[in-house]
C-alpha cells in the first residue's frame, strides 16, 4: 500500500522531468551495458580458446628439452625410446626451421618447415585433404617430400593441384605428396601455415639433429598422467636427475593456465565496468540531492499533512531505486545488443548469460539503494517548519 | 456536544529562537485554553508570534518551555511518529500561500492526507470528491493548482484540511493572498465548518477577519494581551 504509493510518486517525479531523469540514468545505463558486454565477450572468448585447446586432443603431451650442461638435447633414437606401445602409442620429435618456399614464380618468405615422422598425424589428429601424410618409408629413405598446410598450398599454387608438383625450399627441390585440410588457428600454432617434411630429411636439410621438442600421444585420455610419469622418469635418467632440463605439459595444464589468465582478464574488465556503475551511482546521488533541495517545500507540506519520517525516506529511496532499476533495464537491453553484435563480429558466442544479466541488474539496484539512502535520509530529517519556510 | 471539553491547553508556554548570540522570544509565557467547537481568531501585528503559536498548536513545531496539552495529551511526551499521526488525523492546516503540491491535481492533493493515514484507494477517492464538491469545486477536480485561481486553490486546501475529518482546523492568514471577494468566500466556508462542529483557529492581522470569530485573542510580542468573547 505505502510502497505502491511511493512507487507512483517516484514514477511521476521521474517522468515529470524526462531529460534530467534520462541523464541521471545514463551513468547506470552505460555501466550496466559495459558490464554485460565486457563480461559476455570475456566469457565468449574464454569459451572459444578453451574449445581450441580441447581440439588439440586430450591425449596430447608436449615435451620441451632445455638440456643440462653439455647434453643440451636428445638424439632421435633417445626420443623414440619413449614409445612403449603400452601407455604411449605415438611419438614424434619435431625440428623446425624457417625457409623461403617457391613454386614457379610464386614465393613465400619465412614459412615454418617442421620435420616430423609419420606418428605426428595421429598425435595432432591431422586431416589430409589431398594425397597423403609423411610415411615411415619417406622417413627411412630421407625422401625429399613435403606435405603442405592448407594456407601455404593456396599461396603457392592457387587453384592448381599441388600433389606431384615440385617446390623449392631454400633452393632444394621437394615433391609435394599431400595437402592438409583447413584446421583453423590454435594455441599450439597453426598447421595451416606450415610445411611438413620427414624428420630424417630435416636432419640433413637443416644440418641439425638435436631434438628439443617432442609431441607424444598417450594411448587414451585417462592414462595421460601415467604416461607423463613414465616420460618424466625416463628423462630424469637421461638428464641425471635434473628436473629443470626438460618440461612436460599436457592439454589440461595449458587449459588451466589459459583459464586462469582469462578469468583474471574477465574480472579486470568487469571491475572496470563496475567502476563506471559506481560513477553512475554518484550521478544518481548528486541528482537526488538536488531533487531533495528543490522539493524542500513539498517535503514540508507532506510532513504537515501527516507524513512520517519513514514515508519521506521511502519516497526518495524508491525514487532512486526506480531510477537505477530503470537504468539497469535499459542497460541490459543495450548490453545484450552490444554483446551479441560484437560477438558476431569477433566470431565468438558472446550471448550474455542469465547470471551475468541478473548480477549486473542487482548491482545497479544496489548502487541506487546505496547512493539513494543519504539524500533520502536528508529529506526525511528536514525540519517541517524550516521546510515550509523554504522559498 | 460537550462544549466544555478543553481541546487545547497551554500553560506558560515559550518559544525561543536562537540566532548566534541573539535570542528571539517568539512566544513568551502563553496561557491559552480552547474548547471543543470554539471559533477563535488570533490577531496581532506581523512578527507578534502568531505563526509560531499556530505551528506549535498544530504539532509542527515544539515549544521551548511550558506545557501544551492537546485533547488531554501532554505533547512533550510524544515521539516524532506520534506527532505525525496527530497532524494526520486531528489537525487540518490551511496556509496563507495554500501549499498545494503543484504536480498533483486538486483531487490528488485532497487525497494526500488520507494516503498517509492508510485509507484504501476507493474510499479515498470518493471522500476527496465529496469534499471538493463541498467547497464548490466539483468541476475542477482534475485541475492542477496553477490552473486554479487563488480562491479556488485555498478551497482545495480547505478540502484537504478536512480529509481525515480532524477535530481542529488551523488557518494561518487564510485570506492573506486573496482579494476581498474570494477572502470573504473562504471565511464563509470556514465559518460553516465551525457551525458543523469543527474547532477552528484562524490567525490573522486583519481585524475585519478576526471579527468573524466568536472569540478574539490578541497577541503582541509573543504575549497574550487579552481575550474578547463576542456576544452570540
Ligand atoms: N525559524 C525562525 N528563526 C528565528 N526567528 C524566527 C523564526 N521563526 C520566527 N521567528 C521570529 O519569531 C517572531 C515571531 O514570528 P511569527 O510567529 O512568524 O510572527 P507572525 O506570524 O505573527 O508574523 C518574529 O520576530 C520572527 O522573526
Ligand atoms: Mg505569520
Amino acid at each position: 500500500m505505502r510502497y505502491v504509493q511511493a512507487l507512483k510518486i517516484a514514477i511521476r517525479s521521474i517522468f515529470s522531468n524526462k531529460l534530467r531523469s534520462f541523464l541521471t540514468m545514463l551513468g547506470i545505463i552505460i555501466g550496466v551495458t559495459a558490464v554485460i558486454a565486457l563480461v559476455s565477450i570475456g566469457q565468449g572468448s574464454t569459451k572459444s580458446v578453451t574449445s581450441q585447446i580441447q581440439s588439440m586432443g586430450s591425449n596430447l603431451i608436449m615435451v620441451s628439452v632445455m638440456g643440462r650442461g653439455s647434453q643440451a638435447s636428445l638424439t632421435y633414437e633417445q626420443a623414440m625410446t619413449l614409445k612403449d606401445g603400452n601407455y604411449i602409442k605415438a611419438v614424434s620429435p619435431v625440428i623446425s626451421s624457417n625457409v623461403t618456399a617457391k613454386y614457379g614464380n610464386n614465393s613465400v618468405d619465412s614459412v615454418m618447415v617442421n620435420g616430423v615422422n609419420s606418428d605426428y598425424q595421429a598425435i595432432r589428429s591431422i586431416q589430409v585433404a589431398e594425397g597423403r601424410f609423411i610415411s615411415p618409408m619417406d622417413d627411412e629413405g630421407r625422401n625429399k617430400v613435403a606435405v603442405l598446410g592448407h594456407n601455404v598450398a593456396t599461396e603457392l599454387f592457387g587453384f592448381t593441384d599441388p600433389v606431384g608438383k615440385t617446390i623449392k625450399l631454400n633452393g632444394q627441390a621437394f615433391t609435394v605428396v599431400g595437402v592438409l585440410a583447413l584446421k583453423g588457428s590454435s594455441i599450439a600454432g597453426s598447421d595451416d601455415d606450415a610445411i611438413f617434411i620427414p624428420i630424417k630429411t630435416m636432419f640433413y636439410f637443416d644440418k641439425n639433429k638435436n631434438i628439443r621438442q617432442i609431441y607424444i600421444g598417450a594411448s587414451n585420455p585417462d592414462t595421460v598422467e601415467i604416461a607423463k610419469n613414465i616420460i618424466n622418469n625416463h628423462l630424469l635418467v637421461v638428464f641425471k636427475g635434473d628436473t629443470s632440463a626438460f618440461r612436460i605439459i599436457d592439454q589440461s595444464q595449458i587449459l588451466s593456465t589459459v583459464n586462469s589468465v582469462t578469468t583474471t582478464l574477465s574480472l579486470l574488465l568487469g571491475g572496470i565496468a563496475g567502476i563506471s556503475l559506481l560513477v553512475g551511482g554518484i550521478g544518481i546521488m548528486n541528482i537526488m540531492l538536488v531533487s531533495v533541495t528543490e522539493r524542500t517545500r513539498e517535503i514540508g507540506i507532506r510532513k504537515a499533512l501527516g507524513a512520517k519520517k519513514r514515508d519521506i525516506l521511502l519516497q526518495f529511496i524508491i525514487e532512486s531505486l526506480t531510477l537505477s532499476g530503470l537504468g539497469g533495464i535499459l542497460g541490459i537491453i543495450a548490453g545484450y545488443i552490444l554483446a551479441v553484435t560484437l560477438g558476431k563480429a569477433m566470431n565468438i558466442d558472446a550471448n550474455p548469460t542469465l547470471s551475468t544479466i541478473l548480477v549486473s541488474f542487482s548491482f545497479s539496484v544496489l548502487v541506487g539503494l546505496f547512493f539513494g539512502v543519504y539524500p533520502a535520509n536528508k529529506a526525511a530529517n528536514l525540519n517541517p517548519i524550516e521546510a515550509l519556510r523554504y522559498e | 456536544m460537550n462544549s466544555d471539553k478543553v481541546l487545547i491547553k497551554m500553560r506558560n508556554l515559550t518559544k525561543i529562537y536562537r540566532i548566534g548570540q541573539n535570542e528571539v522570544r517568539a512566544l513568551d509565557g502563553i496561557d491559552l485554553d480552547i474548547r471543543k467547537g470554539e471559533f477563535v481568531s488570533i490577531v496581532g501585528q506581523s512578527g507578534s508570534g502568531k505563526t509560531t503559536l499556530m505551528n506549535i498548536i498544530g504539532c509542527l513545531d515544539t515549544k521551548t518551555s511550558g506545557e501544551y496539552f492537546l485533547n488531554g495529551i501532554d505533547t512533550s511526551k510524544l515521539t516524532d511518529n506520534q506527532l505525525a499521526d496527530l497532524r494526520c488525523s486531528e489537525i487540518g492546516f490551511v496556509f496563507q500561500n495554500f501549499n498545494l503540491l503543484q504536480r498533483m491535481t486538486a483531487l490528488e492533493n485532497v487525497e494526500l492526507p488520507m494516503i498517509y493515514k492508510g485509507v484504501p484507494a476507493k474510499e479515498r477517492r470518493e471522500r476527496a470528491e465529496m469534499l471538493l464538491e463541498l467547497v464548490g469545486l466539483k468541476d475542477r477536480m482534475k485541475h492542477r493548482p496553477n490552473e486554479l485561481s487563488g480562491g479556488q486553490q485555498q478551497r482545495v486546501a480547505i478540502a484537504r484540511a478536512l480529509a481525515n475529518n480532524p477535530r481542529i482546523i488551523l488557518a494561518d492568514e487564510p485570506t492573506g493572498n486573496l482579494d476581498s471577494k474570494s477572502g470573504n468566500e473562504i471565511m464563509k466556508i470556514i465559518t460553516e465548518l465551525n457551525e458543523r462542529g469543527n474547532t477552528v483557529v484562524v490567525v490573522t492581522h486583519d481585524p475585519n477577519i478576526a471579527a468573524q470569530a466568536k472569540r478574539i485573542v490578541r497577541i503582541k510580542d509573543g504575549r497574550i494581551l487579552g481575550n474578547e468573547v463576542k456576544a452570540q
